[in-house]
């Protein structure tokens, strides 16, 4: 009776592909210290190569901030973050992130992955003191810096 | 008397030669707070003032953010980025011994953060004032 029960529910699980709510980062100090000092470092799994190589190229008008890396360096902490984004990211989970004219999406918020995995967020939701927008994702996903999207690690706050 | 003459001309080519492999090995070096100020003085021309680096950390030049807005008018304490919410060490070096160590840190946070208040860079004098303002918080 109990392994009539367990054994499809084991045979559902097997064949899940990767957990959804679990976004490791790979190990990457350059990544961590020049993507993680403003916001987090989010998980290069959520764009697409092309979406990320576009984000590379504009890092000094960056969402209306100066994200310039440094001047001496520059090209080759550049070059060096731009291989890590694209070998580890994500076109397999999200699909291909571009908009509905072929332009690369450069917010993981506007992805369709995005908006689907949050469409139970009412838009005024994102709009909270606490929260102030959707690229915010450790106001709700506390356990973000962690890689752990977890439902039971989501806390909305008011 | 004349043993010391003696002592600091024979001291004199080792002196030079030590601060010739201080400028070349300048980058590798780890520095000080007092060092920045320093440096940004000389650039400057001129001495700082700490109350010309506070009024200038707090108001803003035009912009929707003055120093302030992330760093908080109190630097000893942590702030948060005024856009993401992510928190930011203090920047005083009193309350953070890692602030002010490293050039290339220090030069790129100037450059990002001033473009990012004032539309353009900071003047030597700018960088000097504010320097000797985060040095004088307790
Ligand atoms: C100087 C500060 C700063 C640095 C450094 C920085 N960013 Fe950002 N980033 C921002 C700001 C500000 C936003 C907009 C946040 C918002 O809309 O709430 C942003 C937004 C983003 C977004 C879009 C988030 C979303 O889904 O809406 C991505 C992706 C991103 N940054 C990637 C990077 C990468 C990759 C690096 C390193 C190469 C980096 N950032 C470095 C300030 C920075
Ligand atoms: C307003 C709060 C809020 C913010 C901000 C937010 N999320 Fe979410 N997120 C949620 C909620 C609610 C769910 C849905 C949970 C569910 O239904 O299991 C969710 C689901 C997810 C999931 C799927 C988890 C799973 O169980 O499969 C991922 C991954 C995720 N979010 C990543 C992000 C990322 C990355 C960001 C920032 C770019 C972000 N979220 C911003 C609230 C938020
Ligand atoms: C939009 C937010 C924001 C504003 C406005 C801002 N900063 Fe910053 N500042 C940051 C962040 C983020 C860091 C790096 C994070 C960290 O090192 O903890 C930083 C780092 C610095 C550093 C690096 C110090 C070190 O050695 O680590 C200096 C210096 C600095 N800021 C000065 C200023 C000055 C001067 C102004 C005004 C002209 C200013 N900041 C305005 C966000 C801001």
């Amino acid at each position: 009776m109990k392994l009539r029960n367990t054994l499809p529910a084991l045979l559902v699980v097997l064949t899940l592909p990767a957990q959804a709510d679990r976004l490791p980062l790979p190990a990457n100090p350059a990544y961590v210290e020049e993507c993680g000092a403003c916001h987090l470092a989010y998980p290069p799994q959520l764009l697409d190569a092309h979406s990320w190589l576009h984000v590379v190229n504009g890092l000094d008008r960056h969402f209306g901030s100066d994200a310039s890396l440094d001047a001496g360096n520059n090209n080759a902490r550049r070059a060096a973050i731009a291989d890590f984004l694209g070998r580890n990211a994500g076109g397999r989970k999200t699909g291909v992130t571009a908009d509905a004219k072929g332009q690369p999406l450069l917010r993981i918020s506007e992805t369709a992955w995005f908006r689907r995995e949050h469409r139970e967020v009412e838009p005024a939701v994102w709009k909270r003191p606490a929260i102030k927008s959707p690229a915010n994702c450790a106001a709700c996903h506390t356990r973000a810096a962690d890689g752990d999207y977890s439902e039971r690690s989501i806390t909305i706050p008011k | 008397m004349s043993g010391i003459d003696t002592l600091e001309t024979a001291m004199r080519p080792v002196l030079i030669l030590a601060a010739l492999s201080i400028a070349a090995g300048d980058v590798a070096l780890a520095e000080t707070p007092r060092d920045f100020l320093i440096r940004f003085e000389k650039e400057a021309g001129t001495a700082a003032s700490a109350e010309r680096g506070a009024r200038f950390f707090n108001s803003k030049q035009g912009g929707e953010w003055s120093c302030a807005s992330c760093h908080t008018d109190k630097p000893t304490q942590a702030g948060r980025h005024a856009k993401t919410d992510k928190p930011i060490g203090a920047l005083a070096p009193a309350a953070n011994a890692e602030r002010f160590t490293d050039a290339t840190k220090v030069d790129k946070w100037f450059r990002r953060n001033c473009n990012d208040t004032l539309n353009r860079l900071c003047t030597a004098q700018e960088k000097a004032d504010v320097t000797a303002w985060l040095l004088s918080l307790k």
